[in-house]
């Protein structure tokens, strides 16, 4: 505590060159921040994806169709708890640019199979009623200022109507939300019964299945399993992990995103360097005023350690004021990227990161100047 | 006026000389630049080099005909007797007597990646003469083109090289039949070429899509005829159709990424660009208050403040520029003609293009440097202009 004045002193011997260090390793830090963020939602589906669930799919593209039938046959297959279905129903929201996924599904199996997605009772109720009914994410809602009792209109690309009509209306009857943290709630969901009943064309014909197992250890055999059953029929399935399943995606996306994290991470070291360098100069400058301390009686340990809390002061300062910002910046970058990487969000394990980062930094930077102090021969120094 | 010139040549003359005396503070000028110009070209020539490969594969006087409220070849549907009356409207150019129109069946498959080993969406094209003649840019470099009504492919060399199976005599399987590649095909580094295409009427028996395709495409008799064919579509109540110029067609395929990927491009780089200025800033007052005698003393000597604050200016200004240079040739070196693959969300396929690090990109990004290089000496220039000559002198 007695050293606090004497480390002020320190970096404010020249503020000018402190401030630009400080923010030159502010923006460091917030670049940090918004890259980890964006390289996670590139990979957000991976890290969300149980391993406790099985997507089937058909064996040749997610394109095709498959039969609604094969939801009871699943259900049969030994090691399977639970089976829901859902659609892709792409579609339009009054413009292409308010993208969010619309699903036709039954929204007890759905409801039951990702416990994640919470829904009351009472709107649950209203949903399985309300045929034209529709329920949609918290962050959807907030998005859009959807009340309850809204009627939506989307616009259809892949399903028109029976009469030729591509303009569907649904309720709004709930809301619902994501009880894991960071998970998303930005999907539409809408009655399967209704949607079949009205859409022209491939009748009884749903896209994907969702599956639970018993025991998540057995999903290799289980997926088998479901696989086989269906082999060398008119809809042959491929049936993989939830989390196989995003990565598949994720690694389609593939080298962009690479790139782009590439890229960044070698310009935040640039900038880290960059400054790491001008910091140390600064401390070398002041080599003859060290040797004055050690004159005044300054163990050599305790200028060791004033020299390091002075860059590690430093650093900390700028990478927290830095991931603040982040936080900020990407609170409102994640709206408008809403779209192309849904979910970008900064997670504290990033944050957390970026402090240590900082700390491994300070000390780094710091360390051959201290070193140089401590070992420091006064006369040597005080000669120069 | 020439009084002047000299002085900013003779001082800047000196301070550049001494550049190699202070190479370590210098260098974090030229280092920091050269990080946001290669970071900008890089990212815009990503940008750039997917628009044009998207770009590459529309004309103007060519129009895709898809369902109405279709975005994509992938949702739209359109059926074999709407095709008719779409190639016989008013406005489709005719050849021996027959309109120049394509019916194309578009689809996904999945097929393995080579970078990856995992599977990934393949486009798939089923399509008859007519795309050939539609199309008169393609070539067939390798092997030859599918027979009609056989199990054959072709392949773009885009898609060759990106995927596993697709070089000629290999068999692929789709359904619950083995398809052979019997040709690569070429088309100017489009979009096209990151497509398998084989006949429209096997594909259409082997997915279960008889009577329908995805779009048709239509070869204008002139570039002016689009409003003419497209009233056409739209009077006929046979159809719910409607009618883009394909240019257009492309360049909302493109759009979603390519603005994601220029948007980050700047946002980044205007960041970085702060940071190097601070790095600027940071140098250059540290140049100054190491020369502050030299600097006194050539006030003394009769030098005018306009040549100190010029000279500290270029100095800043040609470590920024040569930061920039080699930002820009880094980034041209490493990335241009670069290859990627990615998924476009708006056609649910694989498509892949080269970064093109045009000469244009190159200029934008000497310009930042040039920017990040006043504003970093400017303040540091100001400085050496306003030290009082006496204090400085007396400090000897």
């Amino acid at each position: 505590m007695k050293y606090c004045g004497l480390l002020w002193a320190g970096l404010m011997r020249k503020k000018v060159r402190t401030t630009l260090t400080l923010l030159s390793i502010v923006l460091a830090f917030v670049l940090f921040g918004v890259l980890r963020s964006v390289a996670d939602a590139f990979n957000a589906g991976v890290e969300i994806a149980g391993v406790e669930r099985l997507i089937v799919t058909d064996k040749y593209s997610i394109i095709n169709m498959m039969p609604f039938g094969y939801v009871r046959r699943i259900e049969q297959i030994p090691g399977v708890t639970r089976v829901a279905h859902a659609t892709w129903f792409g579609g339009t929201y009054i413009d292409t640019k308010n993208f969010f996924p619309k699903f036709p599904l039954d929204a007890q199996r759905y409801l039951d199979l990702y416990p994640e997605f919470v829904l009351s009772d009472e709107q649950r109720k209203a949903f399985t009623e309300n045929r034209q009914g529709a329920v949609a994410g918290r962050e959807l809602a907030d998005r859009f200022g959807w009340k309850i009792g809204d009627r939506i209109p989307i616009q259809a690309d892949i399903w028109p109507m029976q009469d030729g009509s591509i303009a569907w209306e649904f309720d709004l009857v709930g809301i619902y939300t994501n009880s894991t943290a960071s998970g998303p709630a930005n999907e539409f969901w809408f009655n399967y019964d209704y949607f079949d009943e009205a859409r022209a064309f491939a009748k009884g014909q749903v896209g994907w299945f969702i599956v639970q197992l018993a025991d998540p250890a057995q999903a290799q055999q289980v997926a088998k399993a479901i696989d086989a059953q269906f082999a060398n029929s008119d809809s042959e399935t491929k049936t993989s992990t939830e989390r196989d399943f995003a990565l598949m995606f994720a690694k389609q996306v593939g080298d962009i995103g690479l790139i782009m994290t590439g890229i960044l991470g070698a310009v935040f070291f640039t900038i880290i360097l960059l400054t790491g360098n001008t910091m140390a100069q600064a401390i070398r400058e002041r080599i003859p005023e060290l040797a004055v301390l050690k004159t005044l009686g300054f163990t050599n340990t305790s200028l060791l350690g004033l020299v390091l809390a002075e860059s590690v002061v430093l650093t900390l300062l700028g990478a927290l004021l830095g991931l603040a910002l982040s936080v900020l910046l990407v609170g409102m970058l994640s709206g408008a990227l809403q779209a192309v990487v849904p979910g970008v969000s900064i997670s504290w394990l990033n944050l957390a990161g970026g402090v240590g980062l900082a700390l491994l930094l300070g000390i780094g930077v710091g360390l051959f100047p201290a070193l140089t102090a401590m070992r420091l021969n006064i006369v040597d120094a005080l000669r120069v | 006026m020439f009084n002047t010139l000299r002085q900013i040549a003779s001082i800047s003359g000196m301070n550049l000389r001494s550049i190699p005396q202070r190479l370590g503070p210098s260098s974090v000028i030229v280092v920091g630049i050269a990080g946001v110009v290669a970071v900008l070209v890089a990212l815009l020539a990503m940008a750039q080099g997917f628009e044009k490969t998207l770009a590459g594969a529309g004309r103007a006087d060519r129009a895709i005909v898809m369902r109405d409220g279709s975005n994509t070849e992938l949702s739209s549907g359109v059926t074999v007797e709407q095709v008719n009356v779409i190639s016989n409207a008013p406005g489709v150019r005719k050849a021996n007597g027959r309109p120049l129109a394509s019916p194309e069946l578009y689809l996904v498959a999945d097929v393995p990646k080579r970078a990856t080993g995992l599977t990934a969406n393949l486009p798939l094209r089923g399509v008859t003469a007519q795309a050939f003649d539609l199309r008169d840019d393609l070539t067939i470099v390798q092997g030859r083109r599918f027979e009609p009504g056989r199990r054959e492919l072709i392949a773009g060399q885009a898609a060759a090289s990106q995927f596993e199976n697709l070089s000629v005599g290999s068999q692929l399987r789709f359904r619950d039949s083995e398809w052979r590649v019997v040709g690569i095909f070429a088309s100017g580094g489009d979009a096209n070429e990151s497509e398998v295409w084989t006949d429209l009427a096997v594909v259409q028996a082997t997915f279960k899509r008889q009577g329908a395709v995805s779009s048709v495409r239509v070869q204008l008799d002139h570039s002016d005829s689009l409003q003419k064919f497209k009233d056409a579509l739209t009077a006929d109540p046979r159809l719910t159709a409607r009618a883009q110029r394909e240019t257009d067609y492309y360049a909302e395929q493109s759009a979603g990424l390519a603005t994601l990927i220029t948007g980050f491009g700047y946002a980044v780089t205007f960041i970085m660009a702060i940071g190097a200025v601070f790095a600027a800033l940071n140098t250059m007052y540290a140049a100054v208050s190491g020369r502050s005698v030299e600097i006194a003393t050539l006030r003394a000597l009769g030098f005018g403040s306009g040549p100190v604050v010029c000279s500290v200016l270029i100095e800043a200004l040609c470590l920024a520029l040569l930061g920039g240079v080699i930002g820009g040739g880094l980034a041209y070196l490493v990335f241009n003609g670069y290859t990627v693959s990615t998924l476009n969300s708006a056609s649910f396929s694989q498509v892949s293009f080269n970064f093109i690090v045009s000469p244009a990109l190159l200029g934008q990004g000497l310009l930042w440097a040039c920017i990040i290089g006043f504003f970093g000496g400017l303040f540091p220039a100001l400085r050496a202009a306003r030290l009082p000559i006496t204090v400085v002198l007396r400090g000897l």
